[in-house]
């Protein structure tokens, strides 16, 4: 069971398309219980993510209580209710992956980017997820990165994949003299 | 038996002759065969495609660049078999766009097969080894997997070429209870973990009586470390979707879902054309083949979460409820989803079909044992030389399919385990590696068979993080519904951390095996009464490990973080050299006085990066645990 999540407040006009996506799944799935996994996956795929917004309008449709939808939308990993990142960071936590130091992969993010697994960065220039084995074990640790697999993910790589994307990397010192004192 | 037998055949054998035109005209040419399964395109085979094709074209050639499946090759990603009339097929591995366009100039145009950069050849020959010449291939038997990374999976054409949906054709001339006593009697088990007999599941929905039933591919492939069921669908979803049908056929079901979980994209799409060419080719649909036998495929994408996997889940879930496991009986078999008779099967076990059907039952139950007959696929990964997809008849030993078909160890290490099965397996020591391959064995010594995922562990793997790994996961994934799979597993889950951390106790390891026991006497489904297994056998095989942590705060794997320290040696480090403090995220490396690098505990966040970024004619970077060999060491400094 995953834990509750705090909504971010919507960007301006984002409620219109909230409803239009809604209203596009609706018609193109009929509205019944079996099709609620189908409606939101649309409704996902369309705005990255599933705002609150969005799960009321569509148990409202379906005469089911917005608890329920929210119930199964947390039940399955499958669904965000964050938004993603302009940039998105999955690293892979599979068997393989995490015997050979997926989970360091995952913590160097971390202290680049300021946040946690399962975060977006509030500029929404990154979001960082853990997934399940994606298949490339023989390349593993495996970080993926808007669709793109990036093998044998060292720390050296994270700072690598950051700055390809123009993110700044603090340099040693300042990271350093955040924490404490400089080296001496 | 449905409509005119020979009529159905007459249409069948028409379908045959234009696909092996079609193929013998594609191969009266060269052709690039380029491996673009999700392994093939992490590693680069999309750029590797382009500068084949690039290549092709610049030079005007008549060759043509396909793409296929996974070869289960994945070690050598990526990979290409280039078929050039006259020539043996060859297959190349650990390409680039550069060597790509080199094979071209030198193979397609100035006969030169490059046989330096060659890995195998497909057909004996006289100049280059096949498979059968090497260990794996004396090994290896492939029934599920015979036509992957061979066949263009997007193009119905070359599957029937290979004799595809002829299982169907000859069915369809056939009782269907002919189908169903063949699968019967060939005792073929399913491959979705169980290794419940497919046909008394099958003959359960016959006997439920007429009216809807359904049939379902579980394709939801949830254990954190295996792909076979992905690598199947992407690479050959025709013989999945023939089982299937004969599994309609058989239990008069006239609709059918792929479950495929929405995390594989490639997998999805792949079935969905693969659908629509059935579709158009009259095997799918209504009155297949012209027969009275109609029957509807639709894929549905599954939402991420383990225990969906199961089958009672899995069908919940279908119905938009939210997955979690109901109580049996009643079967699936009697009354599943939209509560009528439902046979599930996972991807392997309908894939077993058509091969079963067209060479009969005698030659299935010749492969493997006695009661496990056929063979059994595996994703081969960690720490094996050759990683990848390999299918061994069942009853090959774990030392064969690791040291033979696997090549043994990567980078020398020496071997420590074999998990076997994932969430819901266990890790086999060394003692172990000579049992047999099949489900039975493997239950009786702690592990299973799972769905095929097998990880091969070495020395650096520490035990007790493994098990918390799976533990931690299976813990995420309960659905929450029983209260030994939800609390039980938590509780475990505190006293491993703890462990880890160091901050073990000494009787955490007798709490841990009671709490085992009741996780899985109390849990309803098999997510929680098999969540202890790593836990238990890890405990069986590797007790040692656990007391080091709790009694000596000592991880001997050198893994857990809280209980190692990183430490350069003075005597190795090259003072001239300052790889290791660039390569620190932290800069807790410094230069001391006398030029000689130090770490700086304090901000040290074992990354190990600089224990990777040290030069290997130094390697002055190590791990020391427990931590207070640090004070010995750094005593001891010139
Ligand atoms: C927690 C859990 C997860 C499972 N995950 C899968 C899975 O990913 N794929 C699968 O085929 N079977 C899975 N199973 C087994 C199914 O319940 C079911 O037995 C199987 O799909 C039946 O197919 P078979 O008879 O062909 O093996 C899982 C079972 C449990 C308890
Ligand atoms: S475990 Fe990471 S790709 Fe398989």
């Amino acid at each position: 069971m995953r834990k509750g999540v705090v909504f971010l407040p919507l960007l301006q006009g984002e409620e219109e398309l909230i409803r239009k996506s809604v209203d596009k799944a609706l018609r193109k799935h009929e509205a019944t219980r079996e099709n609620l996994i189908p409606i939101l996956l649309q409704v996902q795929e369309a705005l990255g993510y599933l705002p609150g917004l969005a799960m009321e309008q569509i148990a409202a449709a379906l005469k089911m209580p917005a608890v329920e939808v929210y119930g199964l939308a947390t039940f399955y990993n499958q669904f965000r209710l964050h938004p993603p990142g302009k940039h998105q960071v999955k690293v892979c936590m599979g068997t393989a992956c995490y015997m050979v130091g997926g989970r360091i992969a995952l913590e160097c993010f971390e202290r680049r980017l300021g946040i946690k697994e399962g975060e977006t960065t509030p500029d929404r220039e990154f979001s960082l997820e853990r997934v399940a084995c994606v298949g490339c074990c023989t390349m593993a640790p495996v970080v993926v990165v808007d669709e793109h697999v990036e093998g044998k993910v060292t720390p050296t790589r994270v700072d690598g994949i950051l700055l390809s994307f123009g993110k700044a990397i603090a340099s040693g010192a300042e990271a350093a003299g955040k924490k404490g004192e400089g080296a001496s | 038996m449905r409509g005119n037998a020979a009529a159905v055949q007459e249409r069948y054998l028409k379908l045959k002759a234009g696909a092996d035109a079609r193929v013998k005209a594609l191969y009266s040419e060269p052709v690039i065969r380029v491996g673009t399964a999700t392994c093939g395109i992490a590693a680069g085979a999309l750029p590797v495609k382009e500068a084949f094709a690039r290549a092709v074209e610049e030079k005007g050639l008549p060759a043509k660049v396909i793409e296929v499946g996974c070869m289960g090759h994945c070690y050598a990603e990526p990979l290409a078999i280039i078929s050039r009339p006259g020539f043996p097929s060859l297959c190349y591995g650990y390409l680039d766009a550069e060597l790509a366009a080199r094979l071209v100039e030198d193979f397609l145009i100035n006969d030169d097969p490059c046989y330096e950069f060659a890995l195998v050849a497909l057909e004996p020959n006289d100049v280059f080894p096949t498979f059968s010449d090497f260990p794996r291939g004396v090994y290896e038997q492939k029934i599920v997997l015979e036509h992957c990374g061979f066949i263009d999976p997007g193009d119905i054409d070359h599957y029937i070429a290979r004799g595809g949906y002829g299982a169907l054709a000859a069915a369809l001339g056939k009782n269907p209870a002919e189908v169903l006593e063949a699968v019967k009697a060939s005792h073929l088990r399913g491959r979705g973990g169980a290794g419940f007999p497919a046909g008394l599941k099958w003959e359960a929905a016959v006997k439920a009586g007429s009216g809807e039933k359904y049939v379902i591919c579980n394709a939801d492939e949830g254990d954190p470390g295996a792909f076979m069921d992905r690598g199947i669908l992407e690479s050959c979803p025709h013989q999945v979707i023939e089982g299937m049908l004969l599994c309609a056929y058989a239990v008069g079901a006239e609709k059918g879902y792929f479950y495929i979980r929405a995390e594989y994209p490639l997998a999805v799409e792949r079935v969905r054309r693969a659908l629509e060419q059935a579709r158009e080719k009259g095997l799918l649909g209504k009155d297949i083949l012209g027969s009275d036998f109609s029957c509807e495929l639709e894929i549905f994408q599954g939402s991420g979460a383990f225990v969906c996997g199961e089958a009672t889940a899995l069908v919940r879930s279908m119905e938009g409820k939210m997955g979690i496991p109901a109580t049996r009986p009643p079967r699936l078999a009697e009354a599943g989803y939209r509560g009528r008779p439902t046979v599930l099967n996972n991807v392997k076990t309908f894939a077993y079909v058509p091969p079963i059907l067209n060479r009969g039952v005698e030659w299935f139950r010749s492969i493997g044992t006695e009661d496990n007959p056929g063979t059994a696929v595996f994703s081969l990964v960690g720490k094996v030389a050759h990683t990848g997809l390999v299918e061994v008849p069942m009853g090959t030993t774990l030392r064969q399919l690791i040291y033979d078909v696997g090549e043994g160890l990567a980078n020398g290490k020496a071997f420590k385990a074999v998990q076997i099965g994932g969430p819901s397996g266990g890790c086999l020591p060394e003692s172990a590696l000579d049992i047999p391959i099949d489900f039975d064995s493997l239950q009786e010594a702690g592990a299973i068979m799972g769905s095929g995922g097998l990880v091969v562990l070495d020395e650096d793997d520490c035990m007790v993080a493994i098990a918390r790994y799976f533990l931690e996961f299976t813990q995420q994934e309960s659905c929450g519904k029983c209260t030994f799979c939800r609390l039980g597993t938590k509780h475990m889950l505190d006293i491993l951390t703890r462990i880890t951390e160091g901050r073990g106790e000494p009787q955490d390891l007798e709490i841990l095996e009671e709490l085992a026991e009741e996780v899985r006497a109390g849990s309803l489904c098999n997510l929680g009464a098999t969540a202890p297994n790593p836990v238990l056998t890890t405990l069986r095989y590797f007790r040692d490990e656990y007391e080091a942590h709790i009694f000596e705060k000592r991880c001997p794997a050198l893994m857990c973080k809280e209980l190692i320290v990183y430490y350069i040696e003075p005597q190795r480090c090259s003072k001239l050299c300052n790889v290791c403090v660039g390569s620190c995220p932290v800069e807790a490396i410094y230069t001391r006085e006398d030029g000689l690098k130090a770490i700086d505990q304090e901000k040290c966040v074992k990354c190990d990066n600089c224990l990777k970024t040290c030069p290997p004619d130094y390697n002055a970077v190590i791990k020391l645990s427990p931590p207070g060999l640090l004070a010995e060491k750094e005593g001891k400094r010139p």
